[in-house]
């Protein structure tokens, strides 16, 4: 007993301490792409090809003088940041990270929880998201910060439609909402496959989802200074800041999860580190096409999740059914 | 220990409701009726009812509460925010509503202490609230309730459309 | 050991209760309505309650089939609360007067 509450909450701690450290180096490896992308080097200053460029970007955040305006509601405007990370975390409780281990003699799954629903709880908890960043951008008393969470929560109610639907294909495929048994269906074909149109769709909706370029609607830096965030500064920033990037994390694992065949892979390498690799090629691609996409304007992006993605999705969905009813029952 | 929980969580419900009830801004209405929503789901994960547990936090703390969210930031924005007016209540408004709904409660406790039958809840089995269950139940048994409710929300589609059309 | 399907019923009266009196005793149309989405709420509790007491899925479609009335109700509530309070600088029930005889 005190053995198994012991090995989950390792799991949980080294998650979490993962996730900080990646979130870091997350920020470098994105500056240094832009820098490749644009021709100039990026960050090398701080340590040797600038590796400790995090670190000095950490300390200088903890020291910055916390401000917080005159007028502002301060239970909301204290609590909003901390809202935001904590649904950035708690949604990869339940991501199968790699093929169960041994500690100890027994066999122990690497993930921290496994309900039947992990599925679904992942839309749970990424859908409370939201609310950081609203709360934010309403409590900081300033017009930019209220654009800028008002543009958020259409952008992410719209989004999350279709991104619910995108995934309804797999669902139907492996014929359960456990990420697990998701992972195993995947044996022998990766759901990227037949689910194409749904991986697509997924994919658009996650990169909105996650308010990254081309779809930083929310933060948009020449109309809004910088949306729900500017009034937010030091380490209550670098909380908005370290969501938004675990929240791509976490969109890049469930991609991977539901439509890269998860931990699988050629058994020449451990399974955490196949999932890594392929949660990597996700990130890669975020950057990329921050570097190479302009913003959409805002209703096109409205039209966008609503005229296009959302059909498609449906289509997808009732395709897949059919499918699963008639072909492979 | 699952019962510490729901302890936990129905005290948080009930504080949370008081909130609710008693914030003077709508944006701490807002928030303590999502934490609300979120003890509930618990207490229904406690009774075996994981899909409606889910459900219950994506509808409504990750969408109907966001919708109030937006209307409470749009309506409440500004230094001319619509102020709700105290003490010009009706004659008797207070003490009555609390009189009234307090033997209401008063009254549905009561009854639920003399029925001894529900004090022991048979032993569930595992699958009792699974997604394959209530789907089952939903798309055969219920089919004409589940179409019924599509219709409601078209209904309803329409309706805000109209209503929000530019004139 | 499991808690009794009382206790469960017992939290759902006091919430239906409380919501009750923020209808009653609050102005704000904003407010009134979410203390209506807590009698709702109260109400699925107790269905929930009784669906595990009593073995029986249908309490679970019936709270499915609350939730879809509740949110297309917050859909046309919170619309026509917008159209009415926009120009407004009172946001209270009491003031929509305009139909008085």
């Amino acid at each position: 007993m005190a053995l198994t509450v012991g090995i989950d909450i390792g799991k949980a701690l080294l998650v979490i301490i993962f996730l900080q450290a990646a979130f870091g180096y997350l920020t470098l490896i994105e500056r240094k792409l832009l820098g490749r992308f644009q021709l100039r080097p990026g960050p090398n200053r701080a340590g040797p090809f600038g590796l400790l460029q995090p670190l000095a970007d950490g300390v200088k955040l903890l020291f910055k003088e916390e401000i917080i305006p005159a007028g502002v509601d301060r239970f909301v405007f204290l609590i909003a940041p901390m809202l935001s990370l904590l649904g950035a975390l708690m949604a990869f409780a339940v991501i199968p990270f790699g093929s169960p281990v041994h500690i100890f003699g027994r066999l122990v799954p690497l993930q921290i929880a496994g309900p039947s629903l992990s599925l679904l709880y992942v839309f749970a908890v990424a859908s409370l998201g939201v609310y950081g960043i609203v709360l934010g951008g309403w409590s900081s008393q300033n017009k930019y910060g209220l654009l800028g969470g008002l543009r958020s929560s259409a952008q992410i109610i719209s989004y999350e439609l279709a991104m619910g639907l995108s995934v309804i294909g797999v669902l139907l495929a492996a014929g359960s909402a456990d990420l697990n048994q998701i992972v195993s269906a995947q044996t022998r074909e990766w759901f990227v496959f037949p689910q194409i149109v749904g991986f697509i769709v997924y994919f658009i909706c996650a990169i909105a989802e996650t308010n990254r370029a081309p779809f930083d609607l929310p933060e948009a830096e020449q109309e809004l200074v910088a949306g729900y965030h500017t009034e937010y500064t030091g380490m209550k920033f670098a909380m908005f800041f370290m969501a938004e990037y675990i929240n791509m994390i976490t969109v890049s694992a469930l991609a991977t999860t539901l439509f890269l065949g998860g931990w699988h892979g050629p058994a020449i390498l451990p399974s955490y580190l196949w999932f890594l690799i392929k949660v990597a090629i996700f990130l890669f691609v975020f950057v990329w096409l921050r570097a190479t996409l302009p913003r959409l304007r805002y209703d096109r992006l409205m039209a966008f999740g609503w005229k296009v993605l959302l059909p498609v999705a449906l289509l997808n969905a009732i395709g897949t059914a059919a499918w699963v009813a008639l072909v492979h029952p | 220990m699952a019962n510490l929980i729901a302890i936990l969580a129905g005290v948080l419900c009930l504080f949370m409701g008081v909130v609710v009830i008693s914030a003077k801004n709508p944006m701490h209405a807002v928030i303590a009726l999502v934490a609300n929503f979120v003890g509930l789901g618990v207490l229904f994960l406690l009774l075996h009812a994981e899909f409606l547990a889910v459900i219950e936090v994506i509808v409504y703390a990750g969408a109907v509460m966001v919708l109030f969210l937006f209307v409470v930031a749009l309506l409440m924005a500004g230094t001319r925010a619509p102020q709700e007016s105290r003490g010009k209540n009706l004659p008797g408004q207070v003490p009555l509503a609390l009189a009234v709904t307090g033997v209401f409660a008063a009254l549905v406790v009561f009854a639920l202490a003399v029925r001894t039958v529900l004090v022991a809840p048979p032993p569930s089995t595992t699958d009792f609230g699974s997604i394959t269950n209530f789907g089952r139940a939903l798309f055969t048994t219920y089919l004409l309730p589940f179409e019924l409710t599509a219709l409601v929300l078209l209904a309803a589609v329409i309706g805000v459309v109209f209503l929000a059309r530019e004139r | 050991m499991t808690l009794p399907t009382v206790d469960f019923l017992v939290v759902s009266a006091l919430l239906f209760a409380i919501g009750a009196v923020g209808v009653m005793v609050r102005k704000n149309p904003l407010i009134m309505f979410m203390a209506i989405e807590l009698m709702w709420n109260a109400v699925n509790l107790s269905l929930v309650a009784f669906a595990r007491q009593f073995q029986a899925i249908s309490g679970h479609i019936f709270v499915f089939v609350v939730v879809v009335a509740a949110a297309a109700e917050v859909a046309i509530g919170l619309i026509i609360i917008v159209l009415v309070f926009r120009h407004r600088d009172q946001a209270d029930v009491d003031t929509l007067n305009a139909m008085k005889g």
